[in-house]
């Protein structure tokens, strides 16, 4: 048996990874990988507690955050269509102004 | 070490694997290569915490749809060309880092203290534990109200997204 602190663990070193590529990477498309990751580590905490508690509340919250991902998915990749079509980069160094 | 254990290892060092090769890689292909790896054993830990109807939704829309729509952007914007600074040590990386370790001792810490309160895992949960029958119940019963909500989030992402992708309309 795994108790649920070693799950907890686990998520929390997802989320930190996923927020080192946030504050490091200078792709835009690499930095929203990294959010899903963030995104993929809290629903892990959600899973855990709901395992530990035995109460199926967190599969339905882990539920309602997978599908916001998708939705964030479809507009932010469809933003950074739109940004690359405009300026012709995704490097968040070059990208400082919202009208171009 | 019991099964449980033995999997546990193998999918979390999968994971941070994953997750380092997701944040390493120089092409971004390679990095939404590794995301899917790391979404695929993360749904094998979801079927070790007795989620089995979750595990089948990250691979069918997380690994399935979301990387999928990844790679289609990144190979319609041609985005391969790499990063200019390599290895280096920049200082952005490593306040970056830091941040990060910070945020990792705090949360380490925490969840350490208010891990013994959990107690239950020893006790196998009900037979209906996690299925997609007492999942679908849940959410048209307890959760019917956000469920619509949600619905309706996905519909306006759809629009939204055709809109501002599209040039001209």
């Amino acid at each position: 048996m795994v108790p649920t602190s070693h799950y907890l663990i686990l998520a929390a070193i997802l989320f930190c990874m996923g927020m080192f590529g946030v504050l490091v990477r200078r792709n835009a498309l690499v930095v929203f990988m990294c959010i899903e990751l963030m995104l993929n580590a809290a629903n892990l905490t959600f899973l855990a507690f709901a395992r530990a508690r035995q109460d199926m509340s967190g599969h339905a919250a882990a539920f309602f955050v997978i599908v916001v991902a998708a939705a964030e998915a479809a507009i932010g990749l469809a933003i950074m269509i739109a940004v690359f079509r405009s300026r012709g980069t995704l490097n968040i160094g070059e990208i400082k102004t919202m009208k171009y | 070490m019991s099964v449980e254990q033995v999997l546990f290892w193998a999918f979390g060092t999968c994971i941070v694997v994953g997750a380092a090769g997701v944040i390493s890689a120089r092409n971004a292909v390679n990095s939404a290569m590794a995301l899917v790896a790391t979404f695929f054993f993360l749904a094998g830990i979801y079927l070790l915490l007795w989620a089995p109807s979750l595990a089948v939704l990250q691979v069918l829309v997380y690994a399935g749809a979301i990387m999928v729509l990844f790679l289609f952007v990144i190979m319609l914007l041609s985005l391969s060309e790499t990063e200019s600074q390599g290895g280096r040590m920049t200082l952005s990386r490593i306040l970056g880092g830091a941040a990060a370790a910070a945020l990792l001792w705090a949360l380490e810490s925490t969840l350490l203290r208010i891990a013994p309160v959990a107690r239950s895992m020893a006790t196998a949960p009900s037979r209906d534990f996690g299925t997609l029958k007492s999942l679908g119940v849940l959410l048209y019963s307890q959760y019917l109200l956000p469920f619509e909500v949600v619905s309706l989030l996905l519909l306006v992402a759809i629009v939204g997204a055709v809109v501002v992708a599209k040039s001209r309309i």
